[in-house]
């Protein structure tokens, strides 16, 4: 079976425009999003409590709300999740009492209303903790960035290092968008699922960028836009099946992995999809835009193709 | 030209060996245990404990299926968990409180297994149920009571050398001793720094009021947050000990703060006291000077005399108290609940070590006929348990404090002091807790998500390139059993994070096989033959292949060095993820295409979809 056989090459970067225009407005979206309702943080950034309480029969939310005031605590959010019979109880960092505290007020409060209540996760974290783990995930990113941006303008030229981390920036802004657009939780880890979908659609553009680096190599009479349509066109069969793969694994995660994969899931989802997009689409056409031509990569790699190896070695 | 030499064959077999054997024993399961191990460290594992052990059980006719003993105690496995809880009563009543009997699960894994080494993959607190803490240590609060003993020092060291002072106070964490003159203060200074050589010196002032200031040097500021820490480590492991827990772990984070998780433990109540709990214990003298009516009730209006501090007892009585402390609960070295033989009331027998013993005879020789505080400090309240009058002099170490309100109290109070003192407040900053479902479901989600992709994953890569894809596919499950291999060699920690990584990294890598394949096509379309094409195609591919991989590495690592909790369980095994592939994807995968293909004169048509 073979679904893309494609005798002549689709002119890519004729498109050009119009694609980074979608990317654009897409982008622009997602920050306006990101600005006006901002993201919905998990504890794990701003502290507070997280509970799941399972009950052997459907659970009065209702109830569980007055027994939450009849103790004092305001500001509480109660709702279902996955059944009936889960609740996922929430609340914010208390000043007077301590996290230790709090916890054990509302599992003995919920405890004494219902006998039946099990008490299956708890999640604390003080604010100072959640103000850590957001500044490390910053850094994260950054190093991230920075790491793949060396490697990238070592391995190849500095204008795919800075078209690839741009198209690569605006995948992630664009989860970031979804997420603050459909306020779903931000955790750690979804955190961590928006690192790996850098570093792997990171390797959709090397992979593109490989082949033209190849072209150029090849063809010698061909132009830079002849050059760069062919790498797309040619890579374009791989690219969809390998992402419909790793689609594939994620949609089991999606069904399977209950819960605490969901966003993870959901974020990776997203970051696929737009990292086909975008890294083929949106890359290719800066890195064309910032001026590749076969002098300023090939000229490179035949005048000194050890020191290439060199930086190669692991 | 597609032929592997030999070695490459052996090599690739060996490691699918030793693979295959490393993943065996997540399959065989657990089977619930007891685990002894000694309370104190000055007790041993041995064989004689391994009897001690096998005859009680012997005794109560409790069958087990297995008993031995590692580094940390005897563990005896039973067939069910009745067994094994009417096992863990005999032990503690048995073998006393100088050991800790836990309940356990201990890994099915067969002898000749165990003897290489081979281990099941170590469980997360999220999927086995347990407690998670973050504790963080006030060091604030340790710097200030260092200084506050230092206070305590000085007065002792000045007075023996009859320097004369009117004032010593305690200034955050500086020192200030007041003097008359210039040349009492230089005296003074000549004399401590002698004896406290890690604080800096200053003297300042004129006239008939010069003031000594002694601060701790960075250094020394270092040194006691070092040793604080230290001491709450070990703290909360004595008081873990108690608890009863099998293979807790507390450990150091950072400069300041405590990890404690305790697999398995569902009374998080319990758990958080035990931790929380900072009790101490000091013994300083009633001010029998200012005792009188009217200076009580000033002090309680707010007006404490200089020098002392204002504390109810038990009735609720006032009391005031000298600042300087004689004693902290940091010289005990035992205690253990009683009953006072003359009335019959709870108490708690106290031994202290030989500086504090020391120090106790010159207090109560020199104090005959006044009363000495007992104070119990804890979560920062203070609490005077008793105010005896000293009688006479008390020598060997050996004290008794009465004013215990039952049996209970005595036992635990006996029990914090014992577990020793916190040298500095903690605070729980985090607190993660599985209920034991709750993991079990974890590992379920986890494990379908994996299989449930991997089996689709497959199907879709035979439809689609054939034999090809059938190569893709085992060298993916290659890929998987070397993962799990490598994640139980390591005993890195597995968590529900982990176990998505997993899941990820498998569908990362079948990339490298698609690229590999679609290279093949290419070249088979450009005319090339099928061998050509073979080798054509895995040798250009390559090239991207680590490209791509060294980025994702990247993420990889960044998540690894800032991550924390779930972040790292996911940096891990997505890190080895990239690894395993590139030797499964290219290796493996080329080594299966070899044997189908590289020893066939002529190929019509190869079977690539």
């Amino acid at each position: 079976m073979e679904l893309f056989r494609i005798k002549k090459d689709i002119p890519f970067m004729s498109y050009g425009r119009l694609t980074t225009s979608i990317s654009l407005i897409t982008f622009v979206l997602a920050i306006f999003f990101l600005l006006h309702r901002g993201l919905n943080y998990g504890v794990d950034f701003t502290g507070g409590t997280v509970m799941e309480v399972h009950y052997p029969a459907a659970a009065n939310i209702e109830q569980i709300r007055q027994v939450m005031d009849g103790v004092g605590l305001k500001d509480v959010t109660v709702q279902n999740f996955g059944s009936s019979q889960d609740v996922l109880i929430r609340l914010p960092v208390k000043k007077e009492l301590s996290i230790a505290q709090l916890s054990e007020k509302i599992s003995s409060a919920l405890k004494a209303a219902d006998a039946g209540a099990e008490i299956r996760r708890v999640e604390s974290v003080g604010s100072q903790v959640g103000e850590e783990l957001y500044e490390n995930g910053a850094l994260a990113l950054l190093l991230v960035c920075a790491g793949i941006m060396g490697y990238l303008a070592l391995r190849f030229e500095w204008r795919f290092a800075v078209a690839a981390i741009i198209a690569n920036m605006h995948d992630v802004i664009i989860i970031l968008g979804f997420f603050a657009f459909f306020q779903w939780e931000f955790n750690l880890t979804v955190l961590a699922a928006i690192l790996a979908v850098l570093g792997y659609s990171v390797n959709e553009s090397v992979v593109v960028f490989d082949r033209v680096r190849e072209n150029f190599k090849k063809m010698r009479k061909a132009t830079a836009v002849q050059v760069i349509d062919n790498a797309i066109t040619r890579t374009m069969s791989r690219t969809i099946i390998t992402h419909m793969m790793t689609q594939t694994m994620v949609c089991s995660m999606l069904f399977f992995g209950g819960e605490t994969l969901h966003n993870f899931s959901l974020a990776l989802t997203i970051g696929i999809l737009f990292g086909i997009y975008s890294s083929v689409l949106v890359a290719c056409p800066i890195a064309m835009w910032l001026g590749v031509s076969r002098a300023n990569l090939i000229g490179d790699t035949e005048k000194k193709p050890k020191e290439d190896e060199a930086a190669l070695a692991p | 030209m597609n032929r592997y030499p030999i070695w490459k064959f052996v090599l690739i077999g060996t490691v699918f060996i030793i693979g295959l054997l490393y993943t065996i024993p997540n399959f065989f399961g657990e089977s619930p245990a007891v685990q002894i191990s000694p309370a104190k460290t000055s007790l041993k594992v041995d064989d004689s404990l391994l009897r001690k052990v096998e005859d009680t059980l012997k005794l109560a006719n409790i069958p087990f299926d297995g008993l031995f003993m590692d580094a940390s105690g005897v563990k005896v496995r039973f067939a069910n968990t009745d067994t094994q809880l009417l096992a863990k009563d005999k032990l503690v009543g048995n073998l006393g409180k100088d050991y800790t009997v836990a309940l356990n699960l201990v890994p099915q894994t067969p002898n000749w297994l165990q003897s290489i080494g081979a281990k099941p993959m170590y469980l997360g607190l999220d999927l086995r149920g347990g407690v998670h803490f973050l504790l963080q240590v006030d060091m604030k609060a340790a710097l200030d009571k260092a200084a506050e003993s230092t206070v305590g020092d000085f007065r002792m060291s000045l007075r023996k050398e009859k320097i004369n002072y009117y004032g010593i106070e305690r200034q955050g964490q500086v020192v200030v001793i007041k003097f008359e003159s210039e040349a009492e203060a230089t005296k003074a200074r000549n004399l401590l720094a002698k004896d406290f050589s890690d604080l800096t010196y200053k003297i300042a002032g004129s006239d008939k009021d010069f003031n000594l200031t002694a601060s701790m040097s960075v250094m020394a500021q270092k040194r006691i947050q070092e040793f604080a820490l230290k001491q709450n480590l070990q703290t909360l492991h004595n008081r873990i000990n108690e608890l009863g827990v099998a293979e807790p772990i507390v450990q150091q984070q950072g400069l300041d703060r405590i990890v404690v998780q305790l697999p398995g433990v569902q009374d998080t109540a319990k758990a958080k006291e035990i931790l929380g709990r900072t009790a101490t214990l000091e013994i300083r003298m009633v001010d029998e000077e200012k005792s009188d009516m009217a200076t009580l009730q000033k002090a309680q209006a707010g007006q404490v005399p200089f020098g002392d501090e204002l504390f109810a007892d038990r009735e609720g009585r006032p009391v005031l108290v000298k600042k300087s402390v004689v004693l902290t609960g940091d010289r005990i070295t035992d205690a253990g609940p009683g009953v006072n033989g003359q009335n019959g009331s709870s108490v708690v027998n106290v031994t202290l070590d030989g500086r504090g013993a020391g120090i106790f005879k010159n207090v109560t020789r020199e104090n005959v006929g006044k009363r000495m505080a007992i104070l119990l400090i804890e979560k920062g309240s203070t609490e005077v348990i008793t105010a005896p009058v000293i009688n006479e002099e008390i020598g060997g170490g050996r004290v008794q404090i009465s004013g215990m309100a039952n049996a209970q109290e005595a036992t635990d109070i006996s029990l914090l002091l014992r577990a020793g003192a916190l040298a500095a407040p903690m605070e729980i900053i985090e607190e993660r807790t599985v209920g034991p479902s709750m993991g079990e479901e974890n590992i379920k989600r986890g494990v379908h998500s994996t299989l449930w992709g991997f089996a689709a994953i497959a199907v879709m890569m035979i439809v689609y390139y054939m034999v090809f894809g059938g190569v893709s596919v085992m060298a993916l499950g290659v890929n998987l059993l070397l993962l799990v291999a490598i994640l139980s060699m390591l005993q890195a920690t597995l968590t529900l994070p982990g176990l998505a990584a997993i899941a990820l990294a498998l569908g990362m890598a079948i990339d490298a096989n698609v690229l590999i394949n679609e290279r093949i096509r290419e070249e088979l379309r450009n005319g090339n033959t099928p061998q050509a094409s073979i080798h054509a195609g895995y040798d250009r591919a390559f090239d991207t292949i680590l490209d791509s991989n060294v980025t994702t590495l990247i993420a990889g690592l960044a998540l690894f060095m800032f991550g924390t909790g779930p972040i790292k369980g996911f940096a891990v095994v997505h890190v080895l993820g990239i690894m395993t592939s590139m030797f499964s994807a290219v290796l493996v995968s080329r080594a299966l295409v070899n044997l189908l293909y590289g020893y066939r004169r002529k190929i019509e048509h190869l079977r690539i979809g």
